[in-house]
This record gives C-alpha cells, structure tokens and sequence, in this order.
C-alpha cells in the first residue's frame, strides 16, 4: 500500500487516490500537428526509476497532484498540488514513504 | 482416554481440562492448551495424511506454521477447512477433523501405487509425460491427474461467518513474541513509544515456551509470562495475539491476521471469524524467530522423522513424547538440548549422530553425563519402516565405505541448521545475504525502516537475543522521535554456543537410489531438483517453477535453503552465486474472507436508490441495477404482465398521451465562473461560446484519443452559471475529467465546477399531452413561443421550486423537471395528480430504451469506447475552428479512412422473427460459423409498439452509405440467421417535428 502525501490532506493510502499517467508530457497547443498529439496521447517512456505522475485524491479532496515516484522502488520522494491555481495546502506536500521520522 | 506418550508434568497444558475431539472418526481426548498435532501425538497418532503426488503416507515434522505434511480438512459443513495444518490448530471440545488426500482410507490408499509410478512422475511431468494425444489431455490426462493429486475438498456451503478489517498506527510494532520480541517490546513502550506487538500463538513466550531455558533464576515460561503481564498493564501496548503479521507492503504497510475465533467451535455472537489488520508503524521490529531445516536422507518423509526442534516443543510446549526410541541426528549444536529434553522426558535416546567429526566438547561431555550414545562423522543415510519409521541405516560423512550401521527407532529429530526467517525483510524490498557461519541468509541492508533482530538476524544465543530486543525496542522509539531510558538487563542461564558444518544431502546406504524429499508438500525430491538443472533450469526461479519446489502453501519454509544449497552443489557454485528467490506476502495461508471483510452480500457495494424509489417500489416496479443505481425497468399491473407487455403499453401511453420516468440517476455537474463557456467549449467538439441564457444544447465529448467519450445537455443557468447532464454511467469519470483538464492543462480557466448528481430529482414529463399536463401544475407560460423546444426556465411547480427544461430523449414533445432531491417524491406525486384525468402513467427505463432506439439516439452500447462522432453520425457538430479535447487525434487515418463501422438502423424483413443483440451482420454467403468475416454488430434491440415491428441499432462497416441493402445477422451460439434491412438509425419522426411541437 502507497501511502501518499496529499498536498491538502496530509498521507494517505493509496486506495483514496487514483493515477493519472505521466505528469512531464506536455499537451500540445491546438496547432501541434498530428505527429504531436499522437505522441502525447500514445507514447511514454518506461522509466525505471524516478517518475513525475498525476495523481487524483479521488476519494478525498479531488485534487490533482503531480508525484515524484521511484517506479522501481515506490519510495515517493516529493508531492504538489497540480494546479498552480489552487489555494496552497497546509502540508509541505513533501516526503513521504508515509513515515515522518 | 488413555494418552499414552503424555508426560506427566510439564508444559503450558491444563491437565485439569480435558477436551475430546475425533480424527477420522475415532475419539481421542487432549487437553486445553494442545494443538490438534500434539494431542494426536500424545494418543500415539502419527499418520495423518497421503502426500500430494506419491500418496506416501505423511506424519508430523514440525511444531508451528512451517509444517508441511500434517494437513487435515478441519470441521465438517460450512465451517470445513481444507489443508489446514495440525500444528497450528488450537484444540477444542468437539473439534472434528479428517486426513485427505486419501481413498478409501488413510491406512489403505490406493493411489499410494503412484509411488510406484514415480519415474513416470519427475519434475516437469506435467510437460513431459502427458503430452499425447493432445486431445487425451483434457478428456483424459486431466481429469486422472486432478483426482489423484491434491489436497483437501473446500466447503460447498456459503461460509456462515463474518470478516472484519481494522486500521491501526503505531510507533513501534514487534513482529513476534519470543525472547527478543518480548524484549522490544518492553523497552520500546518504556520510552513512551505507542507499541504493538503480534505472536501467532495464544500465549506471548515463543521459544521460551518451546525451550527449557532459565531467564533471570526464573524459568523461560515464567519469565515470558512475567513480560507477557507487564505488557498488558501498559496503556501504550496493543497486544495481538494470535496474530500472523503475513506481509510487509511498501511505504512500511504491514498485513497481520488475527485468529479471533479460530480455537473455539464457532465465533461467539458479535464475534468475527479473523480479522485482517492493516498497520502503519513508524518503525517496525522484526523479531519473527527462525525455522529449522530437515536433514536430507533416503525417505526422510516416513512418519516418525521430525525436526529436532519441534521434539523438544512437543516436550517442553505440550509435555508431549513424540516417540520412546530416538535418535538425533544432527550437523550442529542445536540438536544437543533434544537429546537432553528427550532424555529428562523419560524417552530413550538410542545415539546423537552428528555428521561433524568434531562435535563441540562441552556438549559431547553433557551427553556423557546422561550415558548418551554419540556417533560422530556419521549420518542417516536412509529411513525404513512401513506407514512408521522402524529403523534408520547411518552412513559416513567422511567417505568411508564401510557397511551401514542400523539402528532401530520409532522417533528421529533431526537439524540441518537454522533458518533465520528473513520473509518480512524480503518483503519490505530489502535483500537476504548468505552468512557462512551459519550456513543461511541472514537479513542484508535494510530498505523500509525495519530492523531483524535474534534468530530471525540469524543470533541463535539467548542472551543475544535478550540484549538485541532491549536496544533495538529502545533504538525503534529514538527513531520515532520519543527519550527515556533503557529497561534493566536480563540474563540468561543458556549458554551453549551455536555451531554448525553444513551437510546439505546425506550420503545413501550403498549409493543405493533412494526419495529424499526436499519440499515435502509438493513432494520434490533431490533428484528432482538435480533433473531440472541437468535440463538446464538451473536458476533459482525457473528451479522452483519447473520442480514447484517451495510452491505449496507452506511456501517452502523448511525446504528453500536445503534446495537452493542442492542446486548450487549441481551447479559447482557456491550459495551465495545461486541466490534466493524473492519471498512474497502471505508468510501463511490467508482465507479470502478476510479481503472481503464485511463487503460481501448486501455490502458488496452501496445501493444508490432516488427520491422516487419508494414509490416505484410500492408500484410493484421490476428494477434493474444501472452501476450502483437501482432503476424502474417496467411497471407491470397484473401478475401476468411481462416485460413485453409493460414496455409496449408504456411506450404507447408515452407517443399517444402523456407519461413520465425517473431520470434522476443522470449525471449532473453544477458550472460556474466567468470562463465556463470557453471551458465548455474545450470539454465538447461544438460551440458553447454563444449559448444564451435560458437555453440548453446537447454536446458530445472526446477522449483525448479521439474516440466519443460522453454526451449529455449542458444549460446556461445565468450568466456565469451552467448546469450539465451526463450519462448515467459516466457521471463520475465524467467530473474526473473535467477535473483533470482544469487543474493540469487549464489552470488559467475561472471555473469551479462539482456534482449535484444526487441533490437533485429529474422527472421527464413526455408525450404529446406533456404540455397540458405541466400547465395544471407549472407557473410560468408554457407556449411553443414563450418556451421552445432546449429552453430553460426557474418556475414554480405548485409550491415547489423547479427547473424546467425542454428537452426531449424520447422523440415527442416532453419536459424535464428537476427539483430538489427532498421534494423529489412529492414533486412525483404532484406530476401524477396533475395528469390523473388525462390518465398520465410512469414508464420505466425498457420503453425509454425503446424510443431512444426508435429515435436513433446513441447510448452506452453505441458509445462503445471505439466509435467516433463520424462513426455516430455526429460529425457534423463538431466546430473544427475551434479548439476541443480529442479534435487531432479524431483525425487520424485508421478514424476515418473506410471500414469504419457507423451507426445504422436494423429492421427484421423475415416476419415475425426478432433480432438478437449481439448478432454479427454477414454477407449472406458466408456460412454461419465463420463470423470471423463480421461486417459488424448488432447494439440494441427492441421491438417498436410505434413500426410494429422488430428493429435494432447496430454498427456495421461503412453503415452510413449502406442504408437500404439487405444482410444478415447471425448468431453462430443460438444457430440463428435472420435477414435484415440496413437503415437510416432514425425509426420514426426523421425530422424532429415532434419535439418542437
């Protein structure tokens, strides 16, 4: 079980939260040509290590939040509110592992 | 009842509460205290099961959870439980259990004749053996192999108790309550730390208990239940007994069954059956205890050979005589202390046979003492007997050919060494490393913030583990963030120190063949695990894979290390090179009842009902569930009514008169801000930006692949207020979506937007008379001019506030009114007073399926997930000037290049005959079987009351251009071919002259 620090709502499990693929592709502007939209749709890396991704605290606030994920390790090593356009959360929307030590 | 090899004193029994039990039918009495395994001891039972391939008659080996022979279906009925281990089982009063794996008896089974067949049965036999003719595999092969090999028989009654799943955090959780465990736990509580602490047994002690240890001038027991008491008096200690922690998840999550009312006949009132807990701790303290190894000989699987260490617990745990001729056979130091328990416990020790030349002088000289026979630099080579153990033939470990000494014997205990149990440190991602000295994996550099500590780091000394408990509890609670002070010392009296030289595989008598069994659960034997890495499986994965060595339920617990040293030795390499396979969560079998806790039956999933609910279900309404929602299907109003006659009268009320449905499960989002046009405008391929206030207009969304995603109305409520309609099914990926757009690709957009799905009550009022109807009830002027078909309006419906709508699903001129959810039943009832003398009547979601087909309308079947707004027909919405979701992607050749499969209309040109959804549409010289050249499907089907006769929606290839040409639809599963014509997908009113009228 993940447990991931919501930005708003401090950590929380996994199951409150549902993921949302790759937050480092970028949408196209509306004159992209084709090749770009396909590629923003159809083509990720498969990283194995860190791993910038959305995440929505579906069973929570509904927030999007953009994580940073080891996807070998699942160690999370920072997470922020998606939106710049959000109030700021009371939690530093940092760390996790789910363990403050 | 006699127990003849009960001991007369000793053990955490409680003599003075007998408890009677049958095994296979015969009764037999034990005591409070035993398992099922000590009390069959005890009466001098030690055949239990057939073994999973060979049928080889299997007793007792061990004492706890590794156990992998003695498996019984335990309690008869509902309450039956296959391959359950006898060690583990708490006795009670009543407890019934049987052997299996067996027919027709334990003592005379006649697939025991796979011994026989052995050779035929090596590793990899289920590739090899029974590969011809293909197709003997499933009418044959299959069906011998599956009776012959196998466990218990699960229950076929619905298991009549409940589950419960906990949450719980803490600073500091100790895994296991022995000596270190116990030790932890103290000193960790003792800084103020919050502290749990699990054992699988019911008393806290572990191998106190098993052992005959002194600890501070007191016995081990004592002590343990010294600890156990003061424990229990803190309020920063959470107790859970009987409590296996069974996996160590990421981001130091950690999974424990608790055994709530395994040890009694059935759970008292309130009581669940187990519990699944899920634990968050800060720091967790592994102090699990280790696992001894067999030693590996010639039928080292006989009834009567059992591990060293569990003897002494059925001595010292149960004052249990597990044999009265013992032999001990050993590699290292720890197999002493049974030879010495047995001997204090009245049993004859015949010799301690330690392979080693040089057993260690201090304990050579505590077998003197007692005039213990000890037999150096020998080992077993082979066990005989028939269902028991009757002799054992030694061989040299050091080469000699000399014949095989035999020795008679009906017990031996035999250690191959100890195996700390790393699983939960494997689990958390960290990496066992091979430790020479001990000849096993200790624990290696730790991921999560875990610590192993005494035997399960691979310290076998009591002391040891004693000062280990005492820092690392004090260490976990520092690192949790609390001070104070380290508890007092305790000292132990045992200080025998640990060795061994490890004997992976004893010689055989003569160099004769015989089984020796490695992973005696799924009977792997060492010449198995030799076979695989001869035909190249000579990798730890494809090993156990290939051999299922270590794949039974007990996870190979006493069988991985002794396997993995066999194939290093085959390999030429040492153990380190060959390494371990990863251990994965449960550490024991865990009933699937406890995944589900209480979301089973009624609870499997919360049942959405609307306002009007109670009225339908007064009506006698037939529902049907629509995603967690329960939705009036048909009203019938006779007993013989069907679904036929209720959707046809209904549809029939509907285009002749006035009716009305519940449409209260769609969808509904509530929009505001002043940049909710544009963010419409995004969100859907047509335009937004000029909607006036006061109307609503109907929008298709895309994916961002291309492909149709959702329709619905959206309605400009005000100026910076709209209000949107989604499907039913996709209400909440819907706002998901919108949510996902707003906060990451157009953060820049003034919009807040949320779901009012259920707060509000939808009723569409439909049919011809829905005008005059709403006209007795709705306060504002109803007139084609004052409010067109997609106008909106706030209105008062008698003394209700409402939204009303003109929107139209059905095809006819028809209303929709919403009104809050509270006033939603009462609304209902006004609708129906105000069209009582008209004679208005409900209809349910059959006929609204009906006329959505009627009318074409597109709906889930349709929106499959592939097809696109060219495919539906709906291209010509979309505004391509504009920017919207899915507009490049919807471009791409494959979407709309020819074959696409379009929308079409259906319509049976053999009289009488209906159309079956799901049917391919064929061209008509292609045979019935071969639907592989499927020109398409069809969606949906309905008779229409309105055409009189059988028509569907289907999507066919390139459709669109095909309307008026004759195919087929066949169903190969029903045998059916029908023809039909393709048509446009709109029945009835192509025009939409109905709705605006």
């Amino acid at each position: 079980m993940l447990r991931i620090e919501c930005p708003w709502c401090g950590v929380r499990n996994e199951d409150e939260f549902s993921y949302g693929g790759d937050a480092s592709v970028q949408r196209p502007a509306d004159g992209g040509s084709l090749d770009e939209w396909y590629d923003y749709v159809y083509t990720r890396d498969n990283s194995a290590g860190q791993h910038t991704e959305h995440w929505q605290h579906l069973n929570g606030c509904r927030a999007w939040i953009t994580v940073v994920r080891d996807t070998i390790t699942h160690e999370i090593f920072d997470t922020a509110p998606a939106s710049p356009n959000l109030p700021p959360g009371s939690g530093s929307g940092k760390k996790t592992n789910g363990v403050k030590s | 009842m006699s127990q003849k090899f009960r001991c007369d004193e000793g053990g955490a029994i409680d003599r003075r509460k007998p408890l009677s039990f049958t095994f296979d039918g015969k009764t037999y009495q034990g005591y409070e205290g035993d398992t099922l395994a000590s009390a069959l001891l005890a009466n001098g039972v030690h055949l239990l099961g057939r073994s999973f391939k060979y049928h080889r008659p299997r007793g007792i080996m061990c004492a706890g959870s590794e156990e992998p022979n003695a498996m019984v279906e335990l309690r008869t009925g509902a309450r039956k439980e296959p391959n359950t281990r006898a060690t583990t089982i708490e006795l009670f009063d009543g407890l019934v259990a049987n052997s299996q794996n067996r027919w027709p008896s334990l003592r005379f089974d006649v697939m025991a004749v796979n011994n026989l067949f052995s050779p035929l049965l090596s590793a990899g036999f289920y590739y090899k053996t029974f590969m011809w003719p293909v197709s003997f595999w499933t009418n044959v092969y299959e069906h011998i192999i599956r009776r012959a090999a196998g466990l218990g028989t699960a229950a076929t009654e619905a298991d009549p108790d409940f589950y419960e799943q906990c949450h719980e955090h803490c600073d500091v959780l100790v895994v296991g309550a022995g000596p270190a465990g116990l030790m932890a736990a103290i000193s960790a509580a003792n800084y103020g730390a919050r502290v749990i602490i699990a054992d699988e047994h019911a008393q806290l002690g572990g191998s106190l208990i098993n052992e005959n240890f002194n600890v501070d001038g007191i016995s081990g027991k004592d002590w343990a239940a010294r600890q156990a008491q003061k424990l229990a008096g803190m309020n920063n200690v959470h107790i859970l007994n009987r409590t296996t922690i069974f996996g160590y998840y990421d981001h130091n999550t950690i999974g424990a069954i608790e055994k709530v009312s395994d040890h009694v006949p059935q759970p008292a009132a309130g009581k669940p059956r187990q519990r699944m807990w899920t634990l968050y701790p800060k720091r967790v303290v592994i102090a699990a205890g280790a696992t001894e190894r067999p030693l590996i000989f010639g039928n080292n699987d006989k009834p009567g050979v059992m591990l060293a260490s569990a003897v002494r617990t059925y001595i010292n745990r149960w004052g249990v005589k597990p044999g009265s001729r013992a032999i001990v056979a050993t590699n290292n130091s720890d197999a002493y202390r049974t030879a010495i328990d047995l001997h204090q416990a009245g049993v004859r020790v015949v010799a301690v046979v330690d392979s080693r030349m040089h057993p260690d002088a201090p304990l050579a000289a505590k077998l003197d003492a007692l005039s213990i026979e000890l037999i150096a630099g020998k080992t077993i080579g082979a066990a005989e007997g028939g269902q028991h153990l009757r002799y054992v033939q030694l061989v040299s470990t050091q080469g000699l050919t000399a014949d095989p000494q035999r020795i008679d014997c009906d017990l031996v205990a035999s250690s191959s060494g100890w195996n700390p149990n790393v699983h939960l440190h494997s689990q958390s991602g960290a990496k066992p490393i091979y430790d020479e000295t001990i000849a096993s994996f200790v624990p290696g550099q730790s991921r999560q913030a875990e610590v192993s500590i005494g035997a399960a780091k691979g310290s076998f000394e009591l002391q040891d583990c004693l000062d280990q408990g005492r820092a690392a509890g004090a260490e976990a609670a520092k690192l949790s963030g609390f001070k104070g002070r380290l508890i007092k010392t305790a000292s132990a009296s045992d200080d025998d120190a640990y060795s061994i030289e490890a004997l992976w595989i004893a010689p055989t008598p003569y160099n004769k063949s015989y089984k020796q069994f490695i992973d005696q659960q799924n009977d792997v034997k060492a010449s198995d695990i030799d076979l695989a890495a001869r035909e190249g499986y000579d990798s730890v994965e494809l090993l156990k894979r290939y051999t299922t060595q270590g794949m039974a339920t007990d996870q190979g617990k006493t069988s991985n290390v002794n396997a993995l040293a066999i194939l290093a030795a085959q390999r030429g390499e040492p153990i380190p090179e060959v390494g371990t396979t990863t251990f994965r969560p449960p550490y024991v079998p865990v009933a699937m009842g406890n995944f589900a806790g209480h979301t089973v039956g009624y609870q499997f999933m919360p049942v959405r009902r609307t306002a009007i609910h109670d009225w339908n279900e007064k009506q006698g309404a037939v529902f049907i569930e629509a995603g967690m929602w329960l939705r009036a299907r048909y009203y019938p109003q006779s007993p013989e009514d069907t679904l036929y006659d209720c959707y046809v009268r209904e549809t029939n009320a509907t285009r002749s008169n006035v009716a009305m449905v519940d449409v209260s499960t769609l969808g509904k989002i509530d929009i505001q801000g002043p940049d909710v046009a544009e963010f419409l405008n995004r969100l859907y391929i047509n335009n937004w930006l000029k909607l006036p206030i006061g109307r609503a207009r109907y929008g298709i969304m895309l994916r961002e692949d291309g492909v149709v995603f959702d329709d619905g109305t959206t309605t400009r409520l005000g100026e910076n207020h709209y209000f949107m309609t989604t499907t039913t099914a996709n209400a909440a990926p819907v706002l998901a979506h919108m949510e996902y757009y707003h906060q990451t690709a157009w953060p820049e957009l003034d919009v807040v937007f949320c779901s009012v799905t259920e707060q509000w009550t939808g009723i569409a009022v439909a049919g011809p008379n829905s005008r005059k109807l709403l006209e007795n009830v709705i306060d504002i002027d109803l007139s084609n001019e004052a409010f067109p078909f997609m106008a909106y309006g706030e209105c008062k419906m008698n003394n209700i506030s409402a939204r009303l709508f003109r929107i139209s699903f059905s095809g006819e001129l028809a209303y929709e009114v919403n009104v809050a959810a509270d006033y939603g039943e009462q609304a209902w009832l006004e609708l129906l007073e105000a069209g009582r003398e008209m004679g208005v009547s409900p209809y349910g979601t059959e006929a609204l399926g009906t006329m959505r087909i009627e009318k074409g309308h597109v709906a889930g079947s349709e929106l499959d997930g592939r097809t696109t707004a060219l495919d539906l027909g709906l291209e010509g919405m979309a505004n391509r000037s504009k920017h919207f979701i899915g507009k490049h992607n919807s471009q791409r050749p494959a979407l709309i290049g020819d074959g696409r499969l379009q929308v079409v209309g259906i319509k049976s040109v053999e009289a009488g005959r209906n159309l079956r959804i799901g049917a391919h549409l064929v061209d008509d010289k292609v045979k019935l079987e071969s639907v592989s050249q499927s020109q398409g499907h069809i969606t949906a089907i309905t008779f229409s009351p309105s055409l009189g006769c059988g028509i569907a929606l289907g999507l066919l290839q390139d459709g669109a251009s095909r309307h008026g040409e004759q195919i087929d639809a066949v169903s190969p599963l029903h045998d059916e071919k029908i023809r039909v014509e393709i048509c446009h997908p709109i029945f009835i009113d192509p025009k939409g002259e109905l709705v605006r009228a």
